[in-house]
């Protein structure tokens, strides 16, 4: 369909990426979804549920608790002309297969002289709140992204997570797709067809003149409610997803500074080593004389993620805390800020809604 | 024979009431991290920690509330660790899944599917080097035979003759998955541990008396130099994989097989052994529960009177101090 991004149709984030699923498996062959629970009655928090009735035990599988073997073996696979998609409901279960991961699936073509690469796609969920704790909500993008050969993608709206879902599948690399759990009920307008979106490219979502933000994942919509509490008090931010993370272009974000000249780099995952560090430093290279303040890291404080909602009050930066180090960066008051803007902030759950646990 | 039994009655019991009561509060919302409950597997927890003295350290995972109040775990710290409250065992760090009580000797459960088995060994290896003649009981459920860090455990503590309990909870099903997708049909868990080389046995997990002396046939042979054993115990979860709902109608398992478990009852066959017996009345059983249950009620209103952790203490107890 090529006239698919006419369409106004939403859906919510974890129904686009079970259709770029879909298509995916309806149009290639070769394609194949496993994981813990990928067939099981909740679909991983419903992104691929009704596929296994659609294709089939053979395309739609789960496994053994095994992800470090398991890891090698959608990679073999992968070198034999299949195109995996592995999928953990966690993050923090890829731990276990760091070696296949890292050793193996990211060095495959580099290692063999370019013979042969690894096009498999694994999906992690990254998250927070609800009392998942230290080692069920962890946000490890700047990890991944530190390995050459891995592509990192982590998209922050519906049709992004599809586009790029269809982009991941169909490279002909290895790449790490991060979906944070926050951003699962969220809706947006999502192109009809097998629409992809270019990996390796970021998207500038709220245009503004006076200071840039540049976020991953779900601090992108944090972002932007940044800029519109910015926004009653006269200040005009620019937001931009970042949405890969390897490959990493800073060029839209530099030539953002060069207009803004300040720079708040708002991350879902810690500060040390982290991908804000490394956008706060390509800034600094590229157009240091653009300044007019040093740039500024929104990130998690550097320990582990706590489990008591009191533990986690503060641990979060929210749209507010973005928003007042903008005020304060441009040296403007932001006290009229209210507490109202404050209390609407969700806490350990990503909307009143929710009800535990996940 | 009779007080043995009422012993494990009793901890059966503690562990059914305590969850019983978590899943009727859970509903509040103030209990704000995932919770496992093991209602339908009492059976297992009790009659193993049974056989172990009070040296003898216990580890679990993510299902782990009953392997602690077994080992003796404080139960109202436990409580208020569920609260995310600062008397809680982890000062509300850790929440259901990260349970710690190192005076009973539980060592820590960890929800990483698999992690704490070659940890357990550790300890066990610790305990090896400085000739002590304690031993190390571990908590698993039968999803975790498929992760590699169990078979270089058990390879290890082979090779090292450690005194290493592996106990194995096989209640069909890892979240909602069967058997059929993660292991061989018919091969049996019990047979990939003999496999290894571990010395085994297989029993009812329902019958507290029955895990209690494959857990002691086990754990004498431990102590005695006999290397390590891992012990198959059948059993059922009553309520969904993570929560305090009855999931029976979701697909992935039939409201008749979850019949046939609960006529299988751990805690009720224990008590109707007993007052087959005759050596326990009616009226002993009923100021057992009075007394369980007030020790409960004290624990939830102490957890939900205690002080919350102030946000700093976040960034405390990275590193030593
Ligand atoms: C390495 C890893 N992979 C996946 C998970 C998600 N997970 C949590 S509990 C569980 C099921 C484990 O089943 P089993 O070991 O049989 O224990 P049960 O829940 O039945 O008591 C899974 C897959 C995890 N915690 N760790
Ligand atoms: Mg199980």
């Amino acid at each position: 369909m090529k006239d698919g991004r006419l369409s106004n149709r939403t859906l919510t984030y974890a129904h686009a990426i079970n259709e770029a699923l879909d298509i995916a498996l309806a149009s290639d062959p070769s394609v194949y979804l496993i994981g813990l629970g990928t067939p099981d009655p909740k679909g991983v928090f419903g992104s691929t549920k009704g596929l296994v009735e659609k294709f089939g035990t053979a395309r739609v599988l789960d496994m053994p608790v095994s992800e470090n073997a398991l890891t090698g073996v959608v990679l073999g696979s992968a070198i034999d002309g299949m195109r995996p998609v592995l999928t953990h409901q966690r993050v923090d279960f890829s731990l276990v297969s760091f070696e296949q991961i890292i050793n193996q699936a990211a060095k495959w073509r580099y290692m063999y002289g370019g013979n042969v690469g690894a096009p498999l796609v694994i999906r992690m969920i990254i998250g927070r709140g609800w009392g998942q704790g230290p080692q069920h909500s962890q946000s490890l993008q700047s990890v991944f992204a530190h390995i050459p050969g891995l592509k990192v993608v982590m998209p922050s709206t519906p049709a992004d997570a599809k586009g790029l879902l269809l982009s991941a599948i169909f490279d002909d690399d290895p790449v790490v797709f991060l979906e944070h759990r926050w951003l699962y009920n969220i809706e947006g307008p999502v192109p009809e067809g097998d629409e992809r979106v270019p990996i390796g490219q970021p998207r500038i979502v709220r245009s503004g003149n006076d200071i840039t933000i540049a976020a991953t994942s779900y601090m992108t919509i944090e972002s932007l409610r940044a800029a519109e509490l910015l926004a009653d008090i006269g200040i005009e931010a620019e937001v931009i997803d970042l949405r890969t993370l390897n490959p990493f272009d800073h060029q839209d974000v530099v030539k953002s500074v060069k207009r803004t000249n300040h720079l708040i780099v708002a991350d879902t995952s810690w500060r040390n080593c982290g991908i804000a560090g490394e956008l706060v430093a390509r800034v600094s290279e590229d157009a240091f004389s653009s300044l007019e303040q040093p740039p500024r890291r929104v990130t998690l404080p550097d320990a582990p993620v706590p489990t008591s909602r009191a533990l986690t009050d503060g641990f979060y930066p929210h749209a507010i805390d973005i928003a007042r180090l903008a005020g304060e960066m441009l040296g403007r008051s932001t006290s009229s800020l209210s507490a109202a803007a404050e209390s609407a902030v969700p806490l350990d759950v990503p909307d009143n809604n929710f009800r535990g646990p996940f | 024979m009779t007080a043995a039994l009422t012993n494990l009655y009793r901890s059966m019991l503690l562990i059914r009431r305590v969850e019983e009561r978590i899943a009727e509060e859970y509903t509040q919302q103030e209990m704000r991290c995932p919770v496992h409950f093991c209602i339908g597997q009492e059976a297992i927890a009790s009659g193993v920690c049974a056989a172990l003295s009070p040296d003898d350290k216990v580890m679990s995972g993510h299902r782990s509330h009953g392997h602690y109040l077994a080992k003796g775990g404080n139960l109202a710290r436990m409580i208020a660790e569920l609260y995310g409250k600062a008397t809680g065992c982890c000062s509300g760090k850790g929440g259901s899944m990260h349970l710690i009580d190192l005076e009973c000797g539980f060592l820590g459960a960890a929800p990483i599917v698999g992690s704490t088995i070659p940890i357990a060994v550790g300890t066990a290896f610790a305990a090896h080097s400085r000739k002590e003649a304690r031993i190390t009981a571990v908590f698993f459920g039968d999803a975790a035979v498929e992760s590699g860090a169990f078979y270089e455990s058990a390879n290890f503590a082979l090779v090292h003759n450690l005194p290493v309990l592996f106990v194995c909870e096989d209640n069909l099903y890892s979240v909602y998955t069967p058997m059929a997708p993660r292991q061989p049909n018919g091969r049996g868990l019990s047979e990939l541990a003999a496999g290894i080389g571990l010395k085994t046995a297989k029993a009812d997990g329902n019958d507290v008396t029955i895990v209690k002396k494959c857990a002691v046939q086990a754990a004498d042979d431990i102590r005695a130099g006999g290397g390590p054993w891992f012990l198959e115990f059948s059993t059922y979860r009553w309520l969904e994989h993570c929560g305090p709902q009855y999931d029976n109608d979701i697909g992935y398992r039939t409201q008749a097989e979850f019949e046939a478990w609960r006529a299988k009852c751990p805690v009720s066959r224990a008590r109707s052994q007993l007052l087959k017996s005759a050596a326990i009345e009616k009226g002993a059983l009923d100021a057992m529960e009075r007394e369980l249950s007030a020790m409960i009620d004290d624990a939830f209103s102490q957890a939900k009177a205690a002080p919350f952790p102030a946000p700093k203490e976040a960034l405390e107890q990275i590193y030593a101090a």
